[in-house]
């Protein structure tokens, strides 16, 4: 079936062929040449023809191969029916034009465009109306800042603002209706008037409104404008280096670096050229610094960038790279300049003059970097001396005895330094024996007699005394001492040794204090007081005195006021600890009833102690009882609550602590203290504050009122918000 | 032509003087605005320098306490308080520059003791007028005199045991009143002013009035031996034989407090007038020191082996004085350490004490009276010499200094005594606090500004100045029941917060890790402050000084 379907598709298409071809063979009769050419694309639409039986695309594609006269409304082809027609194909003309492009151009727009936006709602326009409006506002008042800081800062604020103009005539009319009478005044008006003083208006003489005059309005209108410009580049200038200086790009710097170096070259050989004398200027501070960089470890591989690429150098190519980078920039750094030298070989004898000079050069910067050092300077001997002295002075000795062989003044000078280093040597040993004041006995043997005559003060001190009467016999043994004793023997024997042992006993009275019980409390007082700043005066009497005193102590012999005090004390002490909380229930998890108790276990247990409070304030004076309780009544008058800038009660203690009343202070002082904050004027209207009373130009008032009279006028900016709002 | 002399141009500021004002008004620099109408210059320009120590000692900021870092609000308000202190001081030492008197003391020559100087040597030396405070009442009928002078100093009133009761005016010798009670009198106080006068009786306390008009009968005050008035706090105080301590407030008539010191017989007291502390000396020894708001002692001193004798308490609070019945005088530091700082055992103990307002110590032993000098006015006075001594007729039974006046006032069982001691007085007197010559009218407007400025009673205390403090529980204590309600803590330092950074750095992960940066600080600051805390603690326990020795086990 398909094969004579197909066999008389090509009849019909054989048959169109022809008919075709009419008019071909035509137009053709003249070049027969052409015919094999015929046949060939005739073979070409068959094999077309046959490729396309398969597959969809079966139908035929029809083709005008050449131009007919008649062409019918039929037989209208479309190439490339299967695209969809573009409006603006059908506008296209053969050649563009522009004033189609236009149209085009509009026609994207109008395709472009989508529809209009719906409007805000009222809330949210009002909204942003309200928002602009505040920050306007917000900055407008900004500017009153200042003013209300400084009047809450201020000691007194005096109302009304405005103060009433004193009615003083100024006093060019009250001398102009003034005359000289008496000889004296004349005399004195002759004077002024020779000199040219001003009489009548004292501001200005003429010599000075002559001066006011000189300067012309153009004159000053340029030195104005000129001034304005250089005003205008330095900032300009300013701006330009603050901006680079921002630049954070390493590279950058290092080409701007690079540039400037070279730029710099380039003007030196340019110096050199022109004016020799500040290029050797120029030589000796390059010479500077590459002493400041041999002084330095800038390049050195010490840094901590290169600390860090040394330890990566091992695996990385480039931290060793960048090491040998920084080395040898230090070895450029560092290098002496060869400029001169070259130059030298250079130039040779082209040109005379810089031959003579730039040896010169050369000598010279190195005669300027020899001449202030004083390292260079130094002779070998003083070298020998500063090494002498920087030794170790114990090590010095053994120097002298090897016996070196020295000039007379270093001897001097070793001979100096070994007595020092003796005395080093004495200071050090006689401080390990106060380490060891009471060690070994064979060291205390080869000290000094000093430490011996202290031993029995150690030993004395342990005695305790028991009773009363052993007190009373302590006391007066102290009394004697202190008497028979004075004061530069005991210094003199001592020596030096006395006050560092004397802190020493103190502290250990003191701990032995804390370990002997209460009952001996008392007999310790008599050494604390002597520790005062202020010595105690003991007096003894004669014989007879102690005597009577002995018949005192039988008196009172009976009743113990030392331990009534003790004992009180004790309890004033128990009393004032805070008390545990024993929360143990008997018979609670065990057996309870009469004569059963709680097990020690439980009751640990169950025992919550109370927190230590501080330590008494009588805790170390032993005849004192210091009441710890609280004066409530007191406290009531006191402050409790701390007032708004401070955060903690000594600042605020501080500011209390001068008193202010009368009592205390002088009249002057007092008013000055109890001025009132605020003072009002009597019968005056207090208007509030404006603009003009702190100094201000223009009203604050009318800026605000703009905005609230037209808010519909917005800012870009908030027009730019107004459009993000929609958006969302 | 100058011819005014120039002193002041040449010679440099010296180093010690304090310029009142650091930043001087713009005329001062100008050397032609000083000049005055005549051209002449002010040889002294800017006010009059002061001394520094001058100024020191008006100042009371104790600057050597480090604040807690403050905020620039704070730090304004400090300056403030600070620059004011400053000012004031200087005001006030500038104003002191003015007094003109000058105390004066008796000086012997080379090895000359001034002790030996007797009254009668006193009196020609000196002039008429003083001459004429030196003088002796013989009232050897009335038996043991006590007595008393009014604050100005102007009045003296005794009472004797057997009920005489005299008040005069002791410059003039101007009698006021002279009565007898009929009955024994233990005690005799004026009250705030001269007119009033309280008379401890046998049975009751009465107060009368300048012409021995009896006001009061307070039978509160039952069996009084000693008076004290606090004049500041319009407060009477009485010790009993019954063992109570009294406080009567005499500007409303009220009792304020009856505490119950819990001794026996209370026949010792004294008042510390710094702080308006009443010290009473017990029989076992101790000196109790006492307030009006606390039912106990604020402090007790065992002072004597015996039973105290005398207390006495000097005018700026610093030192008191006990004797006692083991015959020792001390003088005991009230400066928070209550040791005493100077012993002396007296032959026969020593039965009366007194400071005088320049800080001499003035004993009563028997019938002879021993009077000891300090090096200065805040000095204790040196017991090892006496100043002055005296002997009386009979045996002393009250003493007081006169103040503004170099005066000692003696009662004694022959009389009153009136000695001249120099040195002993106050020489410049305030004329609106207490004015020796002030007039009735005077008076009653000081009197009514007193009242008016009249301190409560429960405000007497230890350290006075402790009232200026912040009362540091009741702060705590607010803020805990602040924080209770709120449940949360308002004044608590606010979790760090990282600031928003720019061009992408307020990523989360760098806001994280700055944050972890805040919080590992914090962190470390509080190890480090462990760690040194830990130090210390170890510091002090380890043995300082000397290595241990194996003998210590030996030493109790």
């Amino acid at each position: 079936m398909t094969a004579n379907r197909l066999a008389e598709s090509l009849l019909a298409l054989s048959q169109q062929e022809e008919l075709a071809d009419l008019p071909k063979d035509y137009l053709l009769s003249e070049s027969e040449d052409e015919g094999d050419n015929d046949g060939e694309r005739k073979h070409q639409k068959l094999l077309e023809a046959i490729s396309s039986l398969d597959g969809k695309n079966r139908r035929k594609l029809a083709e005008r191969s050449e131009a007919s006269l008649k062409v019918s409304e039929f037989n209208v082809s479309s190439e490339g029916s299967g695209e969809k027609l573009v409006l603006a194909d059908l506008l296209e003309p053969v050649k563009t034009s522009s004033s189609l492009a236009t149209v085009k151009k509009q026609l994207s727009r109008v395709k472009s465009k989508k529809t209009v936006e719906l409007p805000l709602n009222k809330e949210e326009i009002e909204r942003i109306h309200r928002e602009v409006a505040f920050n306007k506002t917000a900055q407008v008042l900004s500017k009153w800042d200042p003013v209300v800081l400084k009047n809450r800062q201020a000691e007194q604020l005096v109302f009304p603002l405005e103060k009433e103009e004193p009615a003083i005539a100024p006093i060019e009319h009250v001398l102009s209706g003034w005359k000289a009478r008496t000889p004296l005044e004349q005399e004195i008006f002759n004077l002024l008037h020779k000199n040219k003083q001003p009489v009548t208006d004292p501001l200005l003489t003429p010599v000075e409104k002559a001066s006011l005059r000189a300067m012309s309005l153009e004159e000053a209108k340029m030195r104005r404008a000129e001034l304005q410009r250089a005003r205008a580049l330095q900032s300009y200038y300013e701006a330009k280096a603050r901006r680079e200086k921002k630049i954070k790009s390493k590279k950058y710097h290092k080409v701007v670096k690079k540039g400037k170096a070279k730029k710099a070259l380039k003007e030196f050989e340019q110096l050199r050229k022109v004016n020799p004398a500040a290029a050797l200027e120029e030589l000796e501070k390059i010479e500077k610094a590459r002493m400041m960089e041999r002084m330095s470890l800038k390049h050195q591989n010490s840094g901590k960038w290169a600390k860090s690429k040394a330890i990566m150098a091992k695996y990385d190519l480039e931290a060793r790279q960048a090491m040998q980078e920084q080395l040898s920039k230090n070895k450029e750094l560092t290098q002496k300049l060869q400029v001169a030298s070259e130059s030298e070989e250079e130039e040779g004898g082209t040109e005379d003059v810089e031959e003579l000079l730039v040896p010169d050069v050369v000598n010279e910067v190195q005669m300027n970097a020899d001449g202030p050092n004083p390292w260079m300077l130094r002779s070998c001997t003083s070298d020998t001396k500063e090494a002498a002295t920087q030794e170790d002075p114990e090590q010095l000795p053994e120097l002298e005895a090897h016996g070196v062989s020295e000039n007379s003044g270093s001897q001097e000078v070793l001979s100096e330094l070994r007595v020092l280093s003796q005395k080093l040597k004495e200071n050090h040993q006689s401080r390990k024996q106060k380490a060891s004041s009471e060690g070994t006995i064979p060291q205390v043997q080869r000290e000094e007699p000093a430490p011996e005559e202290e031993e029995p003060l150690l030993l004395q001190r342990p005695e305790r005394v028991q009773t009363l009467e052993e007190l009373e016999e302590l006391g007066k043994e102290e009394c004697f001492q202190n008497k028979e004793l004075p004061r530069p023997v005991l210094e003199g024997q001592q020596s030096e040794r006395t006050p560092n042992n004397r802190p020493d006993a103190p502290k250990e009275k003191k701990k032995k204090e804390q370990m002997i019980d209460l009952q001996n409390l008392l007999t310790t007082q008599s050494p604390s007081v002597k520790s005062l700043a202020v010595p105690t005066i003991e007096e003894l009497e004669d014989e007879e005195e102690r005597n009577h005193r002995q018949m005192i102590k039988e008196a009172f012999a009976g009743d113990d006021v030392i331990r009534d005090f003790l004992k009180e004390k004790r309890e004033a002490v128990e009393a004032s600890k805070p008390k545990d909380v024993d929360l143990t229930l008997p018979g609670w998890g065990e057996w309870g009833g009469v004569g059963l108790k709680p097990s020690a276990k439980k009751r640990r247990r169950f025992l919550i102690k109370a927190p230590e409070g501080p330590p008494r304030k009588d805790k170390n004076l032993p005849n004192v009882i210091i009441n710890e309780k609280r004066n409530i009544h007191a406290a009531a008058h006191q402050v409790r609550v701390l007032p708004y800038p401070f955060t903690h009660h000594w600042q605020f203690e501080r500011t209390i602590q001068t008193p202010i009343g009368s009592t205390w202070n002088t009249q002057r002082a007092f008013q000055k203290l109890t001025t009132p904050k605020v003072v009002t004027k009597p019968g005056h209207i207090i208007n509030p504050i404006k603009a003009e009373d702190v100094g201000y130009r223009s009203s604050s008032r009318s800026d605000l009122s703009v905005i609230q009279r037209n808010p519909k006028r917005i800012t870009t900016r908030h027009k730019k918000q107004l459009k993000k709002c929609s958006v969302d | 032509m100058e011819t005014a002399p120039k002193p002041g141009k040449d010679v440099p500021p010296k180093k010690d003087k304090l310029q009142t004002k650091r930043k001087k008004p713009r005329e001062w620099k100008n050397p032609e605005s000083q000049r005055g109408l005549s051209g002449a210059q002010d040889p002294f320009p800017g006010p009059a320098p002061v001394p520094v120590e001058v100024v020191q000692k008006f100042c009371r900021i104790d600057k050597s306490r480090k604040l807690p870092h403050s905020k620039a609000k704070t730090r304004s308000r400090l300056e403030v308080a600070e620059a004011e202190e400053e000012e004031t001081s200087i005001k006030a030492a500038r104003s002191e520059q003015l007094l003109a008197e000058e105390p004066g003391f008796l000086e012997g020559e080379d090895g000359e003791d001034t002790a030996k100087i007797c009254q009668a040597d006193i009196v020609e030396a000196v002039d008429i007028a003083s001459a004429a405070k030196h003088f002796d009442l013989n009232l050897r009928q009335f038996g043991p005199y006590r007595l008393n002078y009014s604050r100005t100093g102007r009045h003296l009133a005794f009472g004797g045991r057997r009920g005489h009761v005299a008040a005069l005016d002791w410059v003039t010798k101007k009698l006021m009143c002279e009565i007898n009670v009929m009955e024994a009198v233990r005690d005799i106080r004026f009250l705030h002013s001269e007119a009033l006068l309280a008379v401890a009786q046998n049975r009751w306390l009465h107060i009368y009035d300048n012409q021995g008009i009896e006001l009061h009968c307070i039978r509160r005050c039952d069996r009084v031996t000693r008076l004290e008035f606090l004049p500041f706090h319009f407060l009477l105080a009485t010790a009993s034989e019954t063992g109570f301590l009294t406080y009567l407030d005499v500007s409303v008539g009220k009792i304020v407090a009856a505490l119950n010191a819990r001794a026996g017989r209370l026949d010792v007291m004294s008042q510390n007038p710094y702080n308006a502390v009443i010290h009473l000396g017990h029989s076992n020894g101790t000196v109790s020191l006492w307030s009006p708001a606390m039912k106990e002692p604020l402090a007790k001193i065992l002072c004597h082996r015996g039973g105290v004798r005398a207390v006495a308490v000097d005018s700026t609070g610093t030192y008191m004085a006990t004797s006692g019945l083991d015959h020792q005088l001390k003088i005991f530091d009230l400066r928070g350490t209550y040791q005493p700082l100077s012993t002396r055992t007296l032959p026969h103990g020593a039965g009366h004490l007194a400071f005088s307002q320049r800080g001499l110590l003035v004993a009563g032993m028997g019938d002879v009276v021993n009077i000891w000098a300090g090096q200065g006015k805040a000095s204790p006075p040196s017991l090892e010499q006496p100043y002055l001594t005296h002997r009386l007729s009979g045996p002393v039974h009250g003493l007081q200094f006169c103040p503004f006046e170099d005066v000692l006032g003696v009662g004694h069982t022959g009389g009153i005594t009136s000695m001249l001691v120099p040195g002993a007085g106050e020489p410049n007197f305030d004329g609106l606090e207490s004015n020796p010559y002030r007039s009735r009218k005077q008076r009653q407007e000081w009197e009514v500004k007193a009242l008016l400025e009249k301190v409560p009673a429960e405000l007497i205390c230890l350290d006075p100045r402790a009232l200026a403090e912040v009362d540091v529980i009741s702060l705590e204590q607010g803020k805990k029941e602040q924080i209770e309600r709120l449940g949360y803590d308002p004044q608590a330092k606010a979790p760090f917060q990282p600031k928003p950074k720019q061009k992408g750095r307020s990523s989360t992960a760098s806001l994280v890790k700055r944050k972890r940066k805040v919080m590992d600080e914090e962190h470390r600051d509080k190890v480090r402050q462990s760690l040194q805390q830990q130090h210390h603690k170890e510091a002090k326990a380890k043995p300082t000084g000397a290595r241990p020795s194996a003998l210590d086990r030996f030493v109790r």
